[in-house]
């Protein structure tokens, strides 16, 4: 027999019984980052490569999201802090052993280039936009756009160095496409390596888990692509993408257990979590079957010309990728070396 | 200088004196604490074994806490002890994650606490408060650079062990068994 057990009443508020610091709020931010980094990883990938007329949704009209994904992620962030008015001494130093720190830095580089890029395909994506019309453009032409026909669109930025800017920035979309994708990659790696800095948790201590998150970051994106696109054939390159991405995923998760198995007697409880304890049932049926295998059937039958609305598996991805991170971080907290 | 301390696991009665005396000495909300007492049972009958410990922050040699504080809030004072500047937490939970001992807690006022060796006091030549109460005598507190400190001595003549090494993190707080 061997117990060991804490008897003088130690119950500090979120540490005891079990470790529970990180709420709601990690793994959404986790997600939404994950997403962000994967919607502007293939956005810059199909402008390198020179194929943004085919894959239009990729490179303009999914990004839209990645800002609007960066700033509620940012915000479930705020919201985890115990004190977010001290927020900003997350910009006073750069801590790169902190993986806290980096990121925040990360987010903070790669949120106006997100928003420079939706910026410069605004006109190619609204071309009728009317600022006479709706609030929103008679609220833009009070501050920055100006009634002005020049080329086909009724409109056009008030202020010279804006123009300028803008054309600078629509020559040089590649260069800026190549730095995007570097901190898209820094990114979606950085949403699993955020968990694996701290060794004092057995689940989370695994180098398997910045590939594993950066994959299925990047799977949730194809399944927004997949899910937004109209376009046929940008549809099937994604469910592809999708597929493949889904295969790796698979395999890393396989890879992860056997290497907890292999490992400390920590570690063998860690996964024990996930294989007959407590996680089991959530982690198989949601994250596996659902945000899976499943997808990955449809999306085959799917590749095999059976008509299937293309919804259902990307919604089912969107949810295992979420779920995933939910029970990475809940987990996580409950392994321990101790007691 | 480096400060750390032994602790006699077969001298100590779990009594919990140290751990009211640090709750009093550095005004810890109530319902929190930043030291308590683990008891081990190992064995089969009839031969059992019991071990008590006094436990707290280890003031790590290799410190994740410190390395994970995306601020630099957690930080490394002269002799080791690991503290942190309430003035420039966040409150963001990092250093709660990387401690294998849980030995931080989240003050309601939105800051992380922990033991500090009771800086205050040793800064005056006194002990930590725990010490300087524990009824059996059974914690030593001093320089373990200095090979001819009490510490140093109680470290070197006797069967030791950190908790959970296999963390990595280098633990400063020896137990006597
Ligand atoms: S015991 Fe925990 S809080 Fe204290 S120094 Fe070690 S890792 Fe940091
Ligand atoms: S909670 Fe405070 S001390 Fe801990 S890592 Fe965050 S900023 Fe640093």
């Amino acid at each position: 027999m061997r117990e060991e057990l804490i008897t003088s009443g130690r119950m500090n508020l979120n540490i005891d019984p079990v470790l529970h610091i990180w709420h709601w709020q990690i793994p959404v931010y986790l997600f939404l980052g994950g997403l962000a980094a994967g919607l502007l990883f293939f956005a810059a990938y199909y402008t390198i490569i020179g194929k943004e007329k085919k894959f239009t949704t990729a490179v303009k009209f999914a990004p839209v999201l990645a800002p609007v994904a960066i700033i509620l992620g940012l915000i479930a962030l705020l919201l985890d802090l115990k004190h977010p008015a001290y927020f900003w001494q997350l910009y006073t130093t750069v801590h790169l052993e902190s993986p806290m720190s980096w990121g925040a830095w990360v987010l903070m580089f790669i949120m106006p280039i997100s928003m420079l890029w939706v910026a410069s395909y605004f006109k190619e994506i609204f071309p009728k936009f009317d600022i006479n019309q709706n609030i929103v453009g008679k609220m833009l032409k009070k501050v920055i756009v100006k009634n002005d026909n020049k080329e086909g669109a009724n409109w056009d930025w008030k202020f010279e160095i804006i123009r300028k800017f803008e054309i600078n920035f629509i020559k040089n979309r590649k260069p800026v496409a190549w730095v995007m994708l570097i901190l898209a990659v820094i990114l979606g790696v950085y949403t699993g390596i955020l968990l694996s800095a701290f060794n004092a948790r057995p689940l989370w201590n695994s180098s398997i888990l910045g590939p594993l998150f950066l994959t299925s970051g990047l799977s949730t994106a194809a399944a927004t692509i997949m899910w937004m696109s109209d376009n046929h054939e940008e549809k099937r390159t994604f469910s592809k993408i999708d597929l493949m991405l889904i295969v790796i995923e698979l395999f890393l998760i396989t890879h992860l257990f056997m290497g907890f198995l292999a490992g400390s007697e920590a570690k063998v409880q860690a996964a024990q979590y996930f294989l007959g304890g407590e996680f089991t049932v959530t982690f198989w049926i949601n994250v596996v079957i659902i945000g899976l295998i499943v997808p990955a059937i449809l999306e085959t039958l799917e590749l095999l010309k059976f008509k299937l609305p293309v919804m259902v598996p990307a919604a089912m991805i969107l949810w295992g990728g979420m779920i995933f991170r939910f029970i990475m971080v809940e987990a996580g907290q409950v392994t321990r070396f101790l007691y | 200088m480096r400060y750390g301390m032994a602790i006699d696991t077969r001298k100590c009665v779990g009594c919990a004196d140290c751990v009211v005396a640090c709750q009093t000495e550095n005004n810890i909300p109530i319902g929190y604490t930043r030291d308590w007492i683990a008891e081990l049972n190992e064995g089969t009958y009839p031969n059992l074994h019991l071990e008590i410990r006094s436990e707290r922050c280890n003031h790590c040699e290799n410190t994740p806490c410190v390395r994970t504080c995306p601020t630099g809030a957690s930080h490394i004072i002269l002799g080791g002890i690991v503290k942190v500047t309430h003035e420039e937490c966040i409150g963001c939970g990092a250093c709660i994650q990387s401690c294998p001992y849980d030995a931080r807690y989240m003050h309601p006022d939105g800051y992380v606490d922990k033991c500090t060796f009771c800086d205050h006091r040793v800064a005056n030549g006194q002990e930590p408060a725990c010490v300087s109460v524990c009824p059996t005598h059974c914690m030593y507190f001093g320089d373990l650079d200095d090979p001819n400190s009490e510490v140093s001595k109680v470290v070197a003549a006797n069967k030791i062990k950190t908790l959970a090494p296999e963390a990595g993190t280098k633990p400063q707080i020896f137990y006597l068994v």
